[in-house]
C-alpha cells in the first residue's frame, strides 16, 4: 500500500472519501447542516477532486460538540477515548471504534517500520500512556509489528536509562526535547551509547523541532532520529512519518487526505507551496473528520521518495497560521526567516521583522544582530554578509527584504514567546 | 611589518560614536588615530592606539557589549612633499593592489594638538558653531605649516 501508484491511490481515496462523507452526512447533524448550507450532497462527492467543495472543521467544533456530538457511530461501538487538554477551557476528546484503533495501529506500525523497526526490536515508549495519544499510539504500533514493548510512560529519567541499558532497547519513542535530555543525561553519567546501549533509531514527535535538534539527538544517542506527525483529532501519532531518508514525512494517504490551503481564502494551493495543512479522514468510523484545519503551516510534495514509498510527504511545520504575515500578497512566516538565520554560519538567531507600508507598497525590514563571526573591518565584507542573508531570505520566503544589521543584544529577549514582528501598516 | 588596529561595529544611531569614545576615554585608552567608515545602515570604527593599550581597549569594548576585533594593518611613511602620497599609490596600483581604506594619525607636532580632518553635513553651520565655542580651526596656512 505504501508503494502503490498515485492513480490507484487516488481511486481508493475517492471511494473511501465518498463512503465517509455519506456516513458523516447521515449520522452527524453538524455535518448535515454544514453540507446543506454549502449546497453539497453526499452523492456530489465521488473523487478526491470533489474534496474542495466540502466545509471545513475547526478545533472549536470539537469543543462546541464536546464530548460526543461528532460521533458517526453508535456510542456502544466506541472502544476508546483519547483527548488533549487545551490551554483554555474544556479538553477535546475523540472516540475510537475497534476499526479506528486498528487503523491507527497500522499507521504507527508503518511509522516504526520506516524508522527501521522489525519483530526483533525492543521499543521503549516514554510518551505518557494515558488520555494523550502518544504512549498508546507507539505501544499499539510496536505491538502490531510484533516487537517487544517497554511501556515506560514519561518521567523518572534514571529509571528510563537503567531499563534502556538492562533490557537493551533498540528503539525509542518520545518527544524530541526529552530525547535530547535523555542523551545529555546519558553522556553526563559516562555511558557510551555505542558501547553500552543498543539504541539504533527513534521516532520523535508531539512538538515542533528543528534540523539542528535532530543532529544533536543523533550525536548524543548515536541513533537515527525520525520525525513523526499526528494529532488526536485525526488519529494520534503516525498520521505522517519520516523514513530513514529523513526528507519529509510520508502521509498515510490511504487513511487520510492531506491538502494545503491558503489560510486566508480557504482555497487549495498546489503542492510545493507553503500553506495551512488540512486533513480529511477516510477510514475512521467513530469520529471521522472532514477537512480539519490544523493551523500548521508546511508544504506537500508527491515526488517519489528514495525509499520507494509513493505516499506524499509533508515538510517540517514552519509555523502556525496565527503567526502568518501577508506582505505584498505573499504569505510570510517568521519561522522561515528564523530557519535562514539559524542555517547561516555565525549568524545569531535573534531577529525582528518590521513591516511597513510606504507609498502603498509593503516593506519588510529584517533586523539581525551583528556577531563577531559576521563582523570585519571593511564595508565590503559586511555588505557581502548582508547581501548573502538578503538573498537567502529571498530564496526561502520569496520576497525582497531589507536586512539591517544592528548592535548585539539590541533585540529584546523574552522568556516565553518572543515578539518577532512589528507591523506598522495601518490597514 | 604590521601594526594592530581595533575595528568596532556601530549602529547608525545618534550618540553611538560619542558613547564609544567616552568609554575608551574614561578607561584611559588614548586614541592615536580613528576612522569612521559610514554606510546608510551601520558604521565601522577603526582605532589605532599604543600597543599596550590595544588589549585593554578591546576588553573594555567587549565587556560593554560591542562587537570588536583586532586586525593587522600596514602603517606606511609618506614623504612630506608634493606627490608623496601619489607615488605610494602608484606603487600600490602597479602591484595590482587596491586601497580598501586609508586614514591618518590625529596627532600633529604642533603645540601638542591633534589635527583631525572632518567633513560635516553642513559645513557653514559647523564653522559658525566652532567659532561660537572657540574651537580652534586650522587655516590653510597653518595646515601647510604643520
Ligand atoms: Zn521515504
Amino acid at each position: 500500500m505504501e508503494c502503490i501508484s498515485r492513480d490507484e491511490l487516488h481511486k481508493i481515496q475517492g471511494e473511501r472519501l465518498a463512503a465517509t462523507v455519506k456516513r458523516e452526512y447521515e449520522n452527524v447533524p453538524v455535518y448535515r447542516e454544514r453540507m446543506d448550507a454549502a449546497g453539497v450532497k453526499p452523492e456530489d462527492i465521488r473523487s478526491v477532486e470533489d474534496l474542495q467543495y466540502l466545509p471545513f472543521m475547526e478545533k472549536t467544533d470539537l469543543r462546541d460538540y464536546y464530548p460526543f456530538g461528532l460521533l458517526a457511530s453508535p456510542q456502544e461501538e466506541i472502544v476508546r477515548i483519547h483527548g488533549s487538554s487545551g490551554t483554555t477551557g474544556k479538553p477535546i476528546v475523540s472516540g475510537y471504534t475497534r476499526n479506528d484503533v486498528d487503523v491507527w495501529s497500522e499507521m504507527m506500525a508503518r511509522t516504526l517500520t520506516a524508522a527501521g523497526a522489525t519483530r526483533g526490536d525492543i521499543v521503549q515508549v516514554t510518551y505518557g500512556l494515558g488520555l494523550f495519544t502518544g504512549g498508546f499510539g507507539a505501544y499499539q504500533g510496536a505491538d502490531r509489528i510484533g516487537a517487544m514493548v517497554i511501556p515506560m510512560s514519561s518521567g523518572n529519567t534514571q529509571r528510563q536509562i537503567m531499563m534502556m541499558k538492562d533490557l537493551g532497547a533498540t528503539m525509542l519513542c518520545c518527544t524530541p526535547s526529552y530525547a535530547s535530555y535523555l542523551g545529555e543525561t546519558i553522556r553526563e553519567m559516562g555511558i557510551d551509547p555505542k558501547k553500552d546501549l543498543k539504541l539504533k533509531a527513534g521516532c520523535f514527535g508531539a512538538e515542533p523541532w528543528t534540523e539542528e535538534m535532530r543532529q544533536r539527538i543523533e550525536q548524543l544517542l548515536e541513533i537515527d532520529a525520525c520525525d513523526i506527525y499526528g494529532l488526536t483529532e485525526i488519529a494520534g501519532p503516525g498520521v505522517a512519518f519520516e523514513c530513514l531518508e529523513k526528507n519529509g514525512m510520508h502521509i498515510n494517504e490511504d487513511h487520510v487526505i492531506a491538502e494545503i490551503i491558503d489560510p486566508t481564502t480557504g482555497k487549495q494551493l498546489p503542492y510545493g507551496m507553503h500553506g495551512e495543512l488540512v486533513f480529511t479522514t477516510i477510514t475512521k468510523t467513530g469520529m471521522p473528520m472532514m477537512r480539519y484545519r490544523t493551523h500548521d503551516i508546511c508544504t506537500l510534495t508527491a515526488d517519489k521518495c528514495a525509499c520507494g514509498r509513493t505516499l506524499a510527504r509533508m515538510g517540517r511545520i514552519v509555523g502556525r497560521t496565527d503567526d502568518m504575515l501577508v506582505i505584498r500578497g505573499v504569505n510570510v512566516f517568521p519561522s522561515q526567516i528564523e530557519s535562514v538565520l539559524v542555517g547561516a554560519d555565525g549568524v545569531a538567531p535573534h531577529y525582528m521583522l518590521i513591516v511597513d507600508r510606504v507609498n502603498s507598497s509593503d516593506t519588510l525590514e529584517v533586523q539581525v544582530e551583528m556577531t563577531e563571526e559576521m563582523f570585519g573591518d571593511t564595508v565590503a565584507h559586511i555588505e557581502n554578509v548582508r547581501k548573502y542573508i538578503t538573498a537567502q531570505i529571498k530564496s526561502v520566503v520569496g520576497i525582497a527584504s531589507k536586512v539591517k544589521l544592528v548592535a548585539p543584544k539590541s533585540i529584546p529577549r523574552s522568556e516565553g514567546k518572543a515578539k518577532r514582528v512589528i507591523d506598522n501598516r495601518k490597514l | 611589518m604590521f601594526i594592530r588596529q581595533i575595528s568596532v561595529f556601530l549602529e547608525n544611531t545618534p550618540g553611538a560614536l560619542r558613547e564609544m569614545c567616552e568609554l575608551l576615554g574614561n578607561g584611559g585608552v588614548d586614541l592615536l588615530a580613528l576612522s569612521v567608515a559610514d554606510t546608510q545602515n551601520f558604521g565601522i570604527i577603526r582605532i589605532i592606539t599604543s600597543n599596550e593599550q590595544i588589549d585593554k581597549g578591546l576588553l573594555l569594548l567587549r565587556d560593554h557589549g560591542y562587537i570588536a576585533k583586532v586586525n593587522h594593518v600596514i602603517c606606511a611613511g609618506v614623504p612630506d612633499r608634493p606627490l608623496g602620497l601619489c607615488e605610494l599609490l602608484a606603487l600600490i596600483e602597479k602591484a595590482n593592489l587596491s586601497v580598501e581604506y586609508m586614514y591618518s594619525f590625529m596627532r600633529a607636532s604642533h603645540e601638542g594638538e591633534a589635527a583631525l580632518i572632518m567633513r560635516l553635513s553642513n559645513g557653514e553651520k559647523a564653522e559658525k558653531l566652532f567659532q561660537m565655542h572657540d574651537v580652534r580651526m586650522f587655516s590653510q596656512e597653518e595646515v601647510d605649516a604643520l
